[in-house]
């Protein structure tokens, strides 16, 4: 919810209590970390066709987030540890059968949810946390502490500078795992850090527009940007581009939402996927996917 | 724990569990498994607005399971499927989070919705339930050995005049109507591991079909029943039995079927 709201007749577009409101700059620094990787790692989920599994981690972290509402430690811990918790299991379990991957993803995710159902449902009867459920699923990232801005830059910066090493390996074992083996890359190695860091970002949307909704932060962006873009690079500027508008576009909604309804405001989480799904359609109407050369 | 507030949970979950290891088998085998997943989620809103407006939730959330479908049809076309498939799945839940937002009781109907409501389950779902199941089993029959070809093996199915499109609305109709029944029992989240782990164990320990198939079912009853005695005793929610249950049965059937 935001706070401090004062009505004032010269701002129609209430921009200045927006940019003004201390809840909503630790919103947009958070949601602006989440958007750049999730924009960049949503590529390489587009490209191998990894959707589920990015969705599954995403969904899997909401364990965490239950049981550190439980605990009463940060959510961001929480969601990290379980969403890379879920990584590693998804790779011991799937990675020798590509064939059996996506029943093994959908066995950790079932898992891995039923923890979150028995978590949300103590964290509800016990710790009279009403909102666990909503916040966890649904995100709550107007009240966010802005003590965890921090080590989340920390992460991110490390993210994407693994990314930008990695980057070459990545595409090769999106595209084509046997030619990445055959040009004797570390492929197992090399397929765990990327789902570890598929499981960082999906945790860091997750605390931001909600574990359920952290799929479209994850691939939206990312398959319109593969549609508009030439160049492997322009396609990750694209991607965290589209991602940083829609998750903007989404808090700023939310925030002046407040005003048109009543004071009942409209969650984030759903202009940002409202953005997002309208970025994907334009992106769809205007070009074909192009097999960019990579 | 058969009192008779419990009874009408005992007969749907028995009732859901023939449809959902019936129609697993075939999710199995033709590899749908974000599928399964997608469609209950499409169901979401459909709940959300039947609590928002008080009509029934299985009108919306079926109304809303077929919407999905023709969505799902329609997104898969634009582009590739799994992406389709996860801006779906976003796009509905978020719509359901909008509609339960307006009204109120937000935080225990986002639970109830996600992850079930067991004791909720009244003497007037059971009959569309037996329904369903009867339905489901009955048309599987119908077209078992044409759905069996058409999922394990398409090119050779349209060379014998099975039409891959029919096959796949059938199948996602299906889907759709068993996830709606589903989602007021184990939740949106967990209608997937009901119908995937039990089949999944089965192919494991069976390769003949119509085997297999009987024992998807057969272990789906296992599953469900035994969630809810575990979750009787422990005053704990059905949904953390039936997610971790499942994938224990997933492990042992990979565990004992590995030599």
């Amino acid at each position: 919810m935001p706070t401090n709201i004062s009505i004032t007749m010269t701002d129609p577009l209430h921009l200045a209590s927006f940019l003004q409101n201390s809840a909503v700059q630790t919103a947009l620094w958070m949601g602006a970390l989440a958007a750049v990787l999730n924009g960049s790692m949503g590529i390489f989920t587009v490209l191998r066709q990894h959707s589920f599994a990015g969705h599954a981690l995403g969904d899997s972290s909401s364990a965490g987030g239950a049981i550190g509402i439980f605990l009463g430690i940060s959510a961001l811990w929480g969601f990290l540890a379980m969403a890379w918790i879920a990584a590693l299991a998804m790779g011991a379990l799937g990675l020798r059968q590509a064939r059996e991957r996506d029943l093994a993803t959908g066995i950790v995710l079932g898992c891995a949810l039923g923890i979150s159902a028995l978590f949300l449902y103590l964290d509800v009867t016990s710790t009279q946390a009403s909102s666990a459920t909503v916040d966890v699923m649904f995100g709550s990232i107007f009240t966010l502490a802005p003590q965890l801005l921090w080590p989340t830059v920390i992460l991110v910066v490390i993210a994407i500078t693994l990314i930008s090493i990695f980057y070459r390996p990545f595409l090769l074992i999106s595209a084509d795992p046997d030619l990445g083996r055959a040009a004797g890359l570390p492929v197992r190695r090399l397929e765990l850090l990327y789902l570890l860091l598929l499981g960082s970002a999906a945790a860091l949307s997750a605390l931001s527009i909600g574990v359920i909704l952290a799929t479209a932060l994850l691939l939206g962006p990312a398959a319109s940007a593969l549609r508009l873009a030439r160049k492997p690079w322009q396609s990750f500027l694209y991607a965290q581009g589209i991602a940083l508008i829609a998750v903007f576009g989404g808090i700023y909604l939310a925030f002046i939402s407040y005003y048109w309804s009543d004071g009942a405001s409209w969650p984030v989480s759903f202009f940002v996927v409202t953005l997002i799904l309208l970025f994907y359609l334009a992106s769809a109407a205007i070009g074909p996917m192009r097999k960019a050369k990579f | 724990m058969f009192s008779s507030y419990l009874l009408h949970t005992w007969i749907a979950a028995t009732l859901l569990a023939i449809a959902a290891g019936s129609l697993g088998y075939f999710v199995v085998l033709r590899r749908s498994a974000f599928a399964a997943h997608a469609l209950p989620l499409a169901a979401f809103p459909g709940g959300a607005l039947a609590t928002l407006f008080g009509f029934t939730p299985l009108w919306g959330l079926g109304g809303f399971a077929i919407l999905g479908v023709i969505f799902l049809r329609v997104f898969a076309r634009l582009g590739r499927r799994d992406v389709a498939m996860g801006l779906l799945l976003s796009t509905f839940l978020a719509l359901g989070g909008l509609f339960l937002s307006l009204g109120r009781e937000y935080a225990a109907r986002v639970y109830g919705l996600l992850f079930g409501e067991v004791l909720g389950i009244s003497a007037a779902s059971i009959l569309p339930l037996a329904l369903l199941a009867i339905a489901v089993v009955l048309l599987l029959l119908w077209r078992f050995p044409a759905l069996l070809l058409q999922s394990s093996q398409a090119e050779l199915a349209s060379a014998r005049a099975i039409s891959n499109t029919g096959m796949e609305w059938f199948f996602l109709v299906l889907l759709a109507l068993v996830s709606a029944a589903a989602v007021p029992i184990v939740g949106t989240l967990l209608v997937f591991t009901l119908l995937v782990s039990p089949a999944a164990a089965a192919q494991r320990l069976s390769s003949r079909p119509y085997q297999a198939w009987l024992l998807a079912i057969a272990l789906a009853e296992l599953l469900s029943w035994s969630s809810i005695a575990l979750s009787y005793w422990s005053n704990w929610p059905l949904s953390f039995f039936v997610g971790g249950q499942g994938a224990l049965l997933f492990l042992f059937s990979r565990i004992f079927t590995r030599a």
